[in-house]
């Protein structure tokens, strides 16, 4: 017999808890997620700042103000793809094991572990706004963009925390899991995230054009650079939309493949 | 007891066998030190290739001006591999039998360091792969040599980096500082556009960060002709930074109750 709404709730709150004590607890999971985007955003701003002087380039404050939000959502792949490590490790351990054995609905066992996700991507909204304030950087819609960026930023988290539990479900080895981190660089690469898709070199410019990332990036991106847009807010919407149902959808999946074979 | 300069180079030649076995064996091991800096190479291609049209921008291949960041950041992945392996030599205890025995802890170090400068060759040489027939110039004979012992001498300055680290801390966990150290040390320096175009504050870091040399005397080897002006600063920060580095290292494994 499974739980009621409530209780299935309580568990979700309890493995969010529990996922995001465990990221900070661990010095190398949350090292990825926040400082290497960190440093990344250091030396793109400083190494390429005069980028914006380029003709072409969007009016923007500076590049900082421009590439925060590539970097935010760096960091939120990357807080996916940790999550996605520590749920596989969770796997190998047994401990998932125990939680399938439990009266509790199974699928609240993966939106647990995207509740954790979840909290890491306000940690990590908060963090990069932190930052662009403390280094002059002019937030165009206010209080109000933040507080829609953030909101981006936590659907980006969840939509991506997805795809990582979906691949540590159906793969059960962090290993394998944390073998997908250069994916994540390449498909950064190969999106908007860094630079104006109307000035980047081909092949990478037509496929920033249909990224989803270039979508969801342009609309956390916009609050801050020039002010709400609806083609950029639905078209954000929707690749998010289409991210995580797609990870719902495989970790779904995933998920029955794991219980029907036991591995 | 003195011990020979003969076995000296013994047992720096039975860790260098040691290290190739790893790579034959455990080729994946590899893919790390290959893989990061090719995405880096190509992404930053395509994400940044049209700064060249930038005022001040003294190259018209972006390709050409990045590929030596990407050579020293293969260089820096693969030396710091090196400290990742003692991590692991560490924690399994053969790190200590290996400190048991007669060997000079300066033949040991020689070893590490010499092994993670001969497997710096092997991203190097996929790089290069990639690179010129993508567009990169082609270095030449000189240049293709001076770009060599330069990736070389890299990769001896991130192994006693990350043998530093490894002798501190003793354990795997640290592997991110290591690769961290080398990635900051890599591209805090005149990696993605020349002095003048940098923001102030990367400029003085840039300025100051000794691998900038090391960068600028790789890049002339890709962007023109080779000039001993470029050349002698790049090989004096590496000489000077395993001399650092490789000291303290070579303390810490002096430090070590066996």
């Amino acid at each position: 017999m499974t739980l009621g709404l409530r209780a299935n709730l309580r568990v979700i709150a309890a493995l969010g808890m529990r996922s995001t004590r465990q990221t900070f607890r661990r010095p190398q999971l949350i090292a990825p997620i926040l400082i290497f985007p960190t440093l990344l955003l250091a030396v793109q701003t400083g190494g390429a700042g005069a980028a914006i002087n380029l003709p072409g380039f969007p009016p923007v404050q500076s590049f900082l103000q421009f590439t925060i939000a590539g970097a935010m959502a760096q960091s939120l792949m990357l807080a996916g793809n940790s999550g996605g490590i520590a749920f596989a490790v969770d796997i190998e351990m047994g401990f998932t094991d125990r939680l399938f054995a439990a009266p509790i609905s199974r699928f609240s066992i993966v939106l647990g572990r995207l509740a954790g996700v979840a909290a890491l991507g306000v940690v990590t909204g908060a963090w990069f706004f932190t930052l662009a304030l403390v280094f002059g950087t002019h937030i165009e819609e206010g209080a109000l963009g933040v507080l829609v960026a953030m909101t981006l930023v936590v659907l980006a988290a969840i939509a991506f925390g997805g795809l990582g539990a979906a691949i540590a479900l159906r793969t059960g080895k962090a290993s394998v899991v944390q073998g997908f981190f250069p994916l994540v660089l390449v498909i950064l690469f190969v999106s908007s995230a860094f630079f104006p898709q109307e000035l980047m070199v081909e092949p990478a410019k037509t496929i920033a054009e249909y990224n989803p990332l270039s979508f969801i990036v342009a609309g956390i991106r916009d609050p801050i650079v020039s002010g709400f847009s609806a083609k950029e807010m639905l078209e954000c919407l929707a690749a998010l939309a289409a991210v995580g149902l797609g990870g719902l959808v495989l970790s779904a999946m995933a998920l029955k493949h794991r219980l029907r074979t036991g591995g | 007891m003195r011990f020979p300069v003969r076995a000296d180079f013994a047992v720096i030649s039975a860790l260098i066998e040691r290290s190739k076995n790893e790579l034959l064996r455990v080729p994946g091991a590899a893919i790390p030190g290959v893989l990061a800096p090719t995405i880096f190479f190509l992404g930053l291609n395509g994400v940044f290739g049209n700064l060249t049209d930038l005022r001040g921008f003294d190259s018209d291949s972006y390709l050409s001006f990045v590929i030596p960041v990407s050579l020293l950041q293969g260089a820096g992945f693969t030396g710091a591999a090196t400290g990742v392996n003692l991590a692991r030599d560490i924690e399994g205890g053969w790190f200590d039998r290996l400190l048991a025995s007669p060997s000079p802890r300066l033949s040991i170090l020689g070893g590490m360091v010499a092994s993670a400068s001969i497997r710096a060759l092997v991203p190097t040489t996929i790089l290069l792969c990639i690179a010129i027939p993508l567009g990169a110039a082609w270095p030449g004979t000189a240049g293709l040599v001076l770009v060599v012992i330069l990736v070389m001498g890299m990769a001896a300055v991130a192994a006693c980096w990350g043998t530093l680290l490894a002798l501190k801390f003793k354990t795997q966990s640290a592997a991110p500082l290591m690769q961290a150290g080398t990635f900051v040390g890599v591209l805090f320096t005149t990696a993605y556009a020349p002095i003048a175009l940098l923001q102030p504050w990367l400029q003085t870091v840039a300025r100051i960060n000794p691998i900038t040399q090391v960068i600028e005397g790789a890049r002339q080897c890709f962007l023109g002709g080779i000039t001993w002006a470029d050349t002698w600063p790049a090989l004096l920060a590496l000489i000077a930074l395993t001399a650092l580095l490789g000291g303290l290292s070579l303390r810490g494994m002096r430090r070590i109750a066996v």
